[in-house]
């Protein structure tokens, strides 16, 4: 017998007679907390990450400066005018090591624990470019931000490699300590876009 | 190069020389403190903490009750999304099938994501026979990796070690192995994650195989999710051309909306934070995106076994956050390596007996490594009931030795007991036998519990196992009954 027909016997013979019923309650909902842009930016900056706020026709100056005299990588439509940068057309990733930054757009913002998802797609790029270069700046609109978890979930493709980014890279594993910046970019600079401004 | 489980002494004499380690102790309550405090803020965020646990739980219990299901669809969705599915019924045909797909890509080396079921069938050692480094890329593996050391904690393997050991295994060890940590190193945290960058990179950008585990393996879409802290998860993921996944069955949700209550329980229980820096999730391979080539190992190895067991089978929803180690006060003073297993604490004391049996000494001591204070069940993020368990785990101990020819000392007592309790004119007897005793252990004991009462140190002979490690209260003078015929039940 096959180990796969050999495993999936032995799970039907453990789970003889027991009942597949099992009433799955639906998961709470955090209670509304206020202005959902203000609530994503406070919790996005708890995790030591930058945040700048700023109007839709400030977005190119503030990445500018933010940016400064670092050599950029950019996905192919990022929809910004960003000097100098190199756009992705399949760097490797050595290409990418030399690369000091990348800019991006996002998916969407959960408010409730300051997450910025990508979804991959051509406004964010391949996986890896915005994960060898050490500063990641990532342009996220006011109108991406949903309240928590679940409504995430229910927005995002899984069929789509995802990508859920809270704060810098960061690892406790030397006594618990909190350090930001292992292997992933060590500074996420967020720059949300209020179109109302 | 990194140390084995194999051969580890009983629960007991292990605690005993754990107990005797200063350092070890001081690491670890300063440890586990800091972490139990960071998981209380974040968890008393949540106003609807309870009714999300019972969410949490539903949703892995209803998945490993419909497991077969599940894993047909999940190994249609996965094959549908070009990656390939292999089932191994044990350790040693996962590391075979890991072992084949490196070979076949003609490399020596693989770099890994930190995952529990890669360190629970041995796969590093499986493969440093077959001429294939695994590089360890987590922070705390790969202290332990270099260290030569054994993992103590399932979130942070090396949570035995201070900063100063630390960065003394970053100096002796690196070199040896790729690029070695620079000559003015100092302890700061900061520096030896520095460091770990440096060393590790050169290894990220020219691998060409990653193995990792999986979080989670949802069924209906073919989805594995990693959750990871430092970014090693997504330079694994992402970078390497081939991608093998080794990911136990009990892993298995049913619906991408079944992730909802697991990913908001997971990082406040785990870690201690709203949320873990980086979760990845991937179905198959994305042209044009990450692996090309993208395999996933189902493995069984005793969960199957786990599965048949009434009581036991709640074990399976662990989502190994690892709450339950940071508040045993068992764990807190002994540490993971006197467990003898990856999965250490109040879990491994209940996993490990349900996955293997309790046919060796060792694994049979495990369900006794608690005082069922119930700390365990309180924080657990799907409502694992450990004491319940762990006391049906005694009575599988205490079966499997009802054939012994020589019974073991506490069966003899226990039948002794039994026969005692049975007759009141036996149990008379006792009583009085047992008042002379506590007027004698009385007038010799050195030691005095709260409240005033009298304890023996250690006893000699077959009483000195229990003793030696508790008091034992000197029995009263006057055994309850007398006392009721004396005082005519207080009213004299
Ligand atoms: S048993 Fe519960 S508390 Fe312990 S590691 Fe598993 S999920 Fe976490």
């Amino acid at each position: 017998m096959s180990a796969r027909d050999d495993i999936l016997r032995r799970v039907r013979e453990a789970l003889d007679g027991v009942s597949p019923a099992v009433a799955v309650p639906s998961a709470p909902r955090a209670p509304g907390r206020g202005d959902l842009a203000d609530l994503f930016a406070e919790r996005v900056a708890d995790y030591r990450a930058i945040v700048t706020r700023c109007a839709a026709e400030e977005v190119e100056r503030v990445v500018r400066d933010v940016l400064g005299p670092a050599r950029a990588v950019v996905p192919p439509s990022l929809g910004l005018d960003v000097p100098g940068a190199v756009v992705d057309e399949g760097l490797t990733a050595d290409e990418l090591d030399v690369c000091d930054a990348v800019v991006t757009r996002a998916r969407v913002g959960i408010a409730e624990t300051g997450t910025i998802v990508l979804d991959h797609t051509d406004d964010q790029g391949r996986r890896a470019i915005s994960l060898v270069p050490d500063l990641h700046v990532c342009v996220v609109d006011e109108s991406q931000v949903v309240a928590d978890v679940p409504d995430a979930i229910a927005l995002l493709d899984p069929a789509r490699p995802l990508t859920w980014v809270s704060g810098p890279s960061a690892t406790s594993d030397i006594e618990l300590d909190r350090v930001e910046g292992v292997h992933g970019p060590r500074t996420l600079h967020v720059v949300l876009v209020d179109p109302q401004l | 190069m990194s140390g084995t489980f194999v051969g580890m002494p009983a629960f007991p004499d292990a605690a005993r020389e754990a107990l005797g380690d200063t350092q070890l102790r001081r690491n670890l309550a300063h440890a586990t403190r800091t972490i139990r405090d960071k998981r209380a803020r974040v968890v008393a965020e949540v106003e609807d903490w309870e009714e999300l646990r019972l969410a949490g739980a539903a949703v892995k219990e209803a998945a490993l009750r419909d497991l077969a299901t599940h894993l047909e669809t999940l190994e249609a969705s996965l094959t549908a999304a070009g990656a390939t599915v292999h089932w191994a019924r044990d350790a040693e045909e996962a590391c075979a099938i890991v072992a084949s797909v490196t070979k076949a890509h003609g490399v020596d080396e693989v770099v890994k994501v930190k995952s529990m079921a890669t360190a629970e069938i041995g796969l590093n050692e499986a493969l440093e026979a077959e001429g294939i480094a695994a590089w360890e890329t987590d922070l705390a593996e790969l202290i332990v990796q270099l260290g030569d050391d054994l993992p103590s904690h399932i979130l942070v393997p090396a949570i035995h070690r201070n900063r100063a050991e630390v960065r003394e295994i970053f100096l002796r060890r690196m070199g040896a192995v790729g690029r070695p940590a620079p000559d003015d190193l100092t302890d700061e945290p900061a520096v030896l994650a520095a460091a770990a960058r440096e060393h590790l990179r050169e290894k990220f950008l020219r691998a060409t195989v990653a193995v990792s585990g999986a979080n989670f393996a949802v069924a209906d879409t073919g989805t594995l999710v990693v959750v990871e802290s430092e970014g090693n998860g997504r330079m694994c993921l992402t970078l390497p051309e081939v991608l093998i996944s080794v990911v136990g069955i009990e892993k298995v949700v049913a619906t991408w909306a079944d992730l909802d209550p697991l990913l908001r329980l997971l990082p406040r229980s785990s870690t201690g934070e709203r949320m873990n820096p980086y979760t990845s999730t991937w179905s198959g391979v994305t042209p044009g995106d990450g692996p090309q080539e993208v395999h996933v190992v189902l493995l069984d190895n005793g969960r199957t076994r786990a599965l048949a067991d009434d009581v036991g089978r709640q074990a399976l929803r662990c989502i190994r956050c690892s709450a339950c180690l940071n508040v045993c006060p068992v764990y807190e003073r002994v540490g993971g390596h006197a467990y003898g297993s990856v999965y250490p604490g109040p879990i491994g004391a209940i996993l490990n007996p349900l996955l293997h049996g309790v046919a060796d000494e060792q694994t049979a001591s495990l369900p006794y490594a608690s005082s069922l204070c119930g700390a365990c069940f309180e924080v657990c993020p799907v409502r694992i009931d450990i004491p319940s368990v762990l006391v049906d785990q005694r009575a599988a101990v205490v079966d499997s030795h009802r054939g012994d020819r020589v019974p073991k000392p506490e069966a003899v007592a226990m039948r002794a007991a039994a026969w005692t309790f049975s007759d009141a004119r036996r149990l008379r007897l006792a009583e009085r036998a047992s008042g002379l005793a506590g007027r004698v252990l009385g007038r010799f004991s050195r030691t005095t519990l709260p409240g005033g009462r009298a304890a023996t140190g250690r006893l000699p002979g077959p009483g000195a196992g229990w003793t030696g490690a508790r008091d034992l209260p000197a029995p009263p003078e006057e055994s309850f009954r007398e006392w009721w015929d004396r005082t005519d039940g207080g009213r004299s």
